[in-house]
This record gives structure tokens, C-alpha cells and sequence, in this order.
């Protein structure tokens, strides 16, 4: 061993640490579409969407509903309610073993958070799937809690919102989680008869059994820029019908153009413009546009803090493409081609 | 390898060649074999019964996908009379992977539809493999929404691998025509009963699947993907789809148990294709049960029910 070896390993190790505290953790970001360095606090003022290349981050479900939802008065529905194995699932692990690592990893029960808040001053219910949750993937307990979030929005006559992000059902729990597309849409149904508002908010990405059901059932379908929706996934798609899918396929703009959605909502307008069209759904009068104001979010050290957690799911993923698409192939709940079906 | 028979039942396809063989020596001989025949065909049964007495979740799957399998169009000659097939959406298409009209069951009116698979090549891409696109739940849903006004029972058999995975049925709603049928189905005044009579894949079978009961074929199956998708996504192989079949318990005996299925329906010895008219006249009889019982309540006490039931789905205990 040369006096360099000796030497070079206390050397680095002495420069990381130097790094670590001259460069604080969490105060960069690098978005995962255009790779530009982004300052944390000025991505939080632009409510997390690249100044650059304007790509909305995925949001955690808790940062999700506390960016949309009043500071005021939040309070969480079914917080409870945690997962069970009811069929002993094991594949190359076991499907206890991949929940408990999935609730270390995001400190949620399970993939949907569900709460009773206000918008702009107008008490509504708000859900949002957790995609680091396996993929937000819907079993029992996503279901669960959807009904109970629709049920109480039906029993106090106020409007339901949910943000949408998921792979589709949750293979593990098998028919469980299929039987949760027919329970979700039949608690909605119960809301569009009673005319109470429901507005589905389709966020990157939303596929499979989720898609078809809750998500598509709502009174407006508005979608998050660029978000990739559809029922099967596109590597999917592309092996059973052997051609090059089109430019922009199954993209948010893919869909207003086909007329699955009403409109595609950029992320700094999404707040103002729900609560607007809440407000006519339910007959009531506008908000002076001085009062809204005095609502803007600031930026202090704490939002910055929360910042962190907000962006840190789409930081940890090095290649942000083929983490959708992984997560999809682990969720998708649609069909894997079959050779009967690449003949056709 | 004989193509009529699933490979583990090959044994049984061999003693059947055996059989036949001695059939047309005993034709053309004075020497009478019938009394060898006669044996060997006992010999034939036992064995099927040893082999059919404990099938695995996979060779169930295999099964219900079996070439000769009846499908729903067999069941409308054999289980019902007087049938006038409906077609299309009434917007784009007529789906012929979804087939529905109005039939009587005994008497009765009733509404029928089911997925349909094709028999040779040609009707297999014509039927598209009994996986339906948006046009085709959009005209189960009409159907559906039809047979509310007239106050006809819907009866729905599912056979299906799954809603087709195409880029045109993505651009027309895959997602929403589901979805849509599923909260339709919901709150449809009239009793709806569902049946498996094959494969029950995932959301494109769950599409005409909402019900206020739930019979399966005793060699069914009803899955949230395809063994041989599981497979590969959790497993990454899609060799594995014997494990993910068992995994996921995806066989209406499983399925029974786990109380998702109200009657499972017997197939006769080595399965519905063995005996279409015997297998159709056990559908028939359970659904003319299941028709009285539902019969018997008032519209509300039955939407109450069928509410009920769908939220206990998974229902924390």
C-alpha cells in the first residue's frame, strides 16, 4: 500500500463532509423533465411546477391536500383504517412485508389520504392518492376510504374533490381490490343523484382500475398538464397492437382532445379556478377577488420545510420516465397480452 | 398431443384414442368388443375423476379458456328461447365481442348480455377475442338502461380476458365506458344477475358484472389481471402464472369462500364443453331460483341490497 492510499480515503472523507455543511440538504431540486437546478423555495412559490419547462412535480398525497385545502380547519377522515392480507399474498415477497416497507417509506396507513377542509372559505371534502404508496395503487382500504370521504360529502351536502394518482388496482389483494372500482363508483353514483358536486382531478399518472371507475365519474374531469391517463398502460397498448403509439398519446391534452375531460388546468390556477366552478355547481354567489387575494400562499421557512417533503418523491427517482413506467407495470391492473391477443 | 384436451388431461385423451380405435375394429370384426369398450370407457371416467377431483388454480384457468368451452351465444340457444340479438351503441359501433338482446327464460322477459368469444380464426378476430371496446359497454349499458324501462330482469354471462387494450379504444373511453356502467349498474331498478362462464378478467368482465347476485361455473374463474400478467409484473416472468393463479385465488371455489360468489354451479364431468346442455340446464335452474328470490323484494329493498353489498366489499371488520 502507497502513502497515497493511506492518505486519499480519510481525504474524502473529510471533503464529504465539508460538502454536507457547506451545501445545506433539501434546498435544491432537479426537476425531472428539464434537469434544471431549481432554489426549493422558489419552486414552492411556483407550487412546484418547473419555472423552466413548466413539469408538475408529483405531489405526496399530505402535501397535495395541504397546498389545496385552507390552512384552517383540516381535519382527517379515516385516518385509521390500515391494510390487511386477507389472502396471504406471496409472490418474490410477501405482500405484509411490501406494505410495511411502503408505510416506512411514506408514513401513510395506505395509498389515499382523505379529509374534510375548506377552499377558498368553502367547506368541501378532498381525497389524493399516494403514488409512492405502491403506486397508489386501490385496495380495500383505498376503497374504504373513498366511500367514507364520498358518503360524508353526500350527508353534509358538500362538494367531493379527489386527486387522482394511481397505477390501477392493487394485484396483491386480488378481487378485493377489483370489487373496490364497483364500491367507489356505486358511493358516486349516490352523490350525482343527489346533485352533489364531485370533481375528479387527474393527476400524473392514473391508469388501470382507478381510471375506470372513480376517476372518469366525475361531474367536471379536469386534468393536471401533461398528465399520462389511460385505462391500459402504454407499453401494453404498444405490445398487443405492434405499432408506434401516436406523439402525445394518452397525455392529458390527448384526452381533452378525444372529450374524456373538460379542461386541463395549470397548477397555480387550480385552487381559484375549482373553487369558481364549486361555487356556480352550488348556486352560491362569487368571491370578491380582494378576499381571495388576501389567501395567497407565502413563502416562509416552514413551507420551504414542507417543500422538501412535497418534491422529494420526484427527486429520488434518477429517471423520471422509466419510474412511471415501472410503477405502472407494478399496479397496472389491466391485462398483460396474452399470444392469443398479439394475433389479433 | 390430442388439442381437444388441456395438457394434463392428456392421459384421458389417450385412453379415449385407445376406445375409439377398438370402436372401428369392433365395426369392421365379427369379434364383438363391446364388453372391452365398455371397460376401458369405465377406466376412462375413473380416470378423469382421480385427475378432476383436485385441479390447481391454473388448470382451472386453462379450463375456463378451453377452445370448446360454450360460450354465451350456446347458452342463448340452450338456456333460452325466442332471442333477438340488439345491436350497437346508437354513437359509433356494434361491438360484436359483447352480444345482448331480449329473450324469455321460461316465460319470462328477460334482458341478456354477455361477452362473446369466436369459435374458428375468422370469428375470433371478428369477436376480437371476446375482449369488448368502449362501443361495446356503451351498448351493454343502453341494453341495460332499456330493460329498466321494460322492466326485465338482466341476466350478464362473463367470459372475457379483459377490455381490449387498443390505441382506438383508448381515444374512444375505455376508462369512462367501464366506469360509467359500473355506476349505472348500480342503481338500475330491476334485478341483475351475473354469471361466469369462462374467464372474468379484471374490469372489462366487472363492466357488465355488477349484480345483485353472482353465480360462477364450478371451472371458472374471476381475476384483477391474468395469471400470466401477475406473473410477470410481480414475478417477472410470465412462466410463473401457475403461482400467480394460486396467489391470487382467482377459482370460484376459492372465490366462494371468500364470499364473493352466492352460487357455485356444477359442470359435469370434465368440464362444461364435456356436456354443454347439461351445464346450461344447471345455469338455468339457478338463475330461475335467483330470479324469484330477487323477484320477491320491492325496488327499493332490492337497490338497498345491492348498495349493501357492494360496500362490504373489502369492508374493514
Amino acid at each position: 500500500m502507497s502513502w497515497l492510499d493511506k492518505i486519499v480515503p480519510s481525504m474524502s472523507r473529510i471533503q464529504r463532509k465539508d460538502r454536507r455543511t457547506s451545501i445545506p440538504d433539501g434546498l435544491w431540486r432537479k426537476c425531472p423533465k428539464c434537469e434544471a437546478v431549481q432554489y426549493l423555495p422558489e419552486l414552492t412559490k411556483h407550487d412546484n411546477v418547473c419555472p423552466k419547462c413548466d413539469h408538475h412535480l408529483r405531489l405526496t398525497a399530505r402535501a397535495r391536500l395541504s397546498w389545496f385545502l385552507d390552512s384552517e380547519g383540516r381535519e382527517e377522515i379515516a385516518a385509521d383504517l390500515e391494510p390487511v392480507d386477507r389472502l396471504k399474498f406471496r409472490d418474490s415477497k410477501k405482500y405484509k412485508d411490501r406494505l410495511s416497507a411502503a408505510q416506512k417509506q411514506t408514513e401513510e396507513k395506505d395509498a389515499l389520504i382523505a379529509m374534510r377542509g375548506s377552499l377558498e372559505g368553502q367547506p368541501l371534502i378532498a381525497v389524493a392518492f399516494e403514488f409512492g404508496f405502491m403506486g397508489g395503487s386501490m385496495g380495500a382500504i383505498v376503497g374504504e376510504k373513498f366511500v367514507r370521504a364520498a358518503e360524508l360529502a353526500l350527508a353534509e351536502n358538500v362538494p367531493l374533490v379527489c386527486f387522482a394518482a394511481s397505477g390501477g388496482a392493487r394485484m396483491q389483494e386480488a378481487l378485493f381490490s377489483l370489487m373496490q372500482m364497483a364500491k367507489t363508483a356505486a358511493a358516486l353514483e349516490k352523490l350525482k343523484q343527489a346533485g352533489v358536486p364531485y370533481i375528479s382531478v387527474l393527476t400524473d399518472p392514473v391508469f388501470g382500475g382507478v381510471s375506470a371507475s372513480l376517476a372518469m365519474l366525475g361531474d367536471l374531469n379536469v386534468a393536471e398538464p401533461n398528465a399520462l391517463i389511460g385505462f391500459a398502460g402504454p407499453r401494453v397498448i404498444e405490445q398487443t397492437v405492434r405499432e408506434k403509439l401516436p406523439e402525445g398519446f394518452q397525455r392529458s391534452e390527448f384526452l381533452l382532445e378525444h372529450g374524456a375531460v373538460d379542461m386541463i388546468i395549470h397548477r397555480r390556477d387550480m385552487r381559484e379556478r375549482l373553487s369558481s366552478i364549486l361555487l356556480k355547481l352550488q348556486g352560491m354567489p362569487m368571491v370578491k377577488v380582494d378576499e381571495a387575494a388576501t389567501e395567497a400562499p407565502q413563502v416562509t421557512e416552514e413551507s420551504v420545510a414542507a417543500a422538501a417533503d412535497v418534491v422529494e418523491g420526484d427527486v429520488v427517482k434518477e429517471e423520471p420516465r422509466s419510474a412511471v413506467e415501472s410503477v405502472l407495470d407494478e399496479t397496472f391492473s389491466s391485462e398483460q397480452p396474452k399470444g392469443e391477443r398479439r394475433d389479433g | 398431443m390430442n388439442p381437444n384436451y388441456l395438457d394434463f388431461e392428456q392421459p384421458i385423451a389417450e385412453l379415449q384414442a385407445k376406445i375409439e380405435e377398438l370402436r372401428l375394429v369392433g365395426n369392421d370384426s365379427q369379434v364383438s368388443l363391446a364388453d372391452e369398450i365398455e371397460r376401458l370407457q369405465g377406466k376412462s371416467t375413473k380416470l378423469t375423476e382421480s385427475i378432476f377431483k383436485d385441479l390447481g388454480a391454473w388448470q382451472v384457468s386453462q379450463l375456463a379458456r378451453h377452445p370448446q368451452r360454450p360460450y354465451t351465444l350456446d347458452y342463448l340457444e340452450n338456456l333460452f328461447a325466442d332471442f333477438d340479438e340488439l345491436h350497437g351503441d346508437r354513437h359509433y359501433a356494434d361491438d360484436e365481442a359483447l352480444v345482448g338482446g331480449i329473450a324469455r327464460l321460461d316465460d319470462k322477459p328477460v334482458m341478456v348480455i354477455g361477452h362473446q368469444k369466436g369459435r374458428d380464426v375468422k370469428e375470433k378476430v371478428r369477436r376480437n377475442f371476446g375482449m369488448p371496446r368502449p362501443e361495446g359497454y356503451r351498448k351493454a349499458c343502453r341494453l341495460m338502461e332499456m330493460a329498466e324501462r321494460f322492466k326485465m330482469p338482466i341476466l350478464t354471462f362473463i367470459d372475457t380476458p379483459g377490455a381490449y387494450p387498443g390505441i382506438g379504444a383508448e381515444e374512444r373511453g375505455q376508462s369512462e365506458a367501464i366506469a360509467y356502467n359500473l355506476a349505472v349498474m348500480s342503481r338500475l331498478k330491476t334485478p341483475i344477475i351475473s354469471t361466469v362462464i369462462g374467464e372474468g378478467g379484471s374490469g372489462g368482465a366487472l363492466a357488465i358484472g355488477v349484480c345483485d347476485e353472482l353465480n360462477m361455473l364450478q371451472y371458472s374463474t374471476y381475476s384483477v389481471i391474468s395469471p400470466e400478467g401477475c406473473a410477470s409484473i410481480l414475478w417477472k416472468s410470465a412462466e410463473r402464472a401457475a403461482d400467480a393463479a394460486d396467489a391470487m385465488g382467482i377459482t370460484a371455489s376459492r372465490l366462494k369462500e371468500l364470499g364473493f360468489v352466492d352460487n357455485l354451479i356444477k359442470e359435469p364431468l370434465g368440464g362444461a364443453h364435456r356436456n354443454p346442455q347439461t351445464t346450461a340446464d344447471s345455469i338455468k335452474a339457478v338463475l330461475s331460483e335467483g330470479l324469484e328470490r330477487l323477484g320477491a323484494l320491492d325496488t327499493e329493498a332490492l337497490l338497498e341490497r345491492r348498495y349493501k353489498r357492494l360496500m362490504s366489499y373489502g369492508a374493514p371488520a
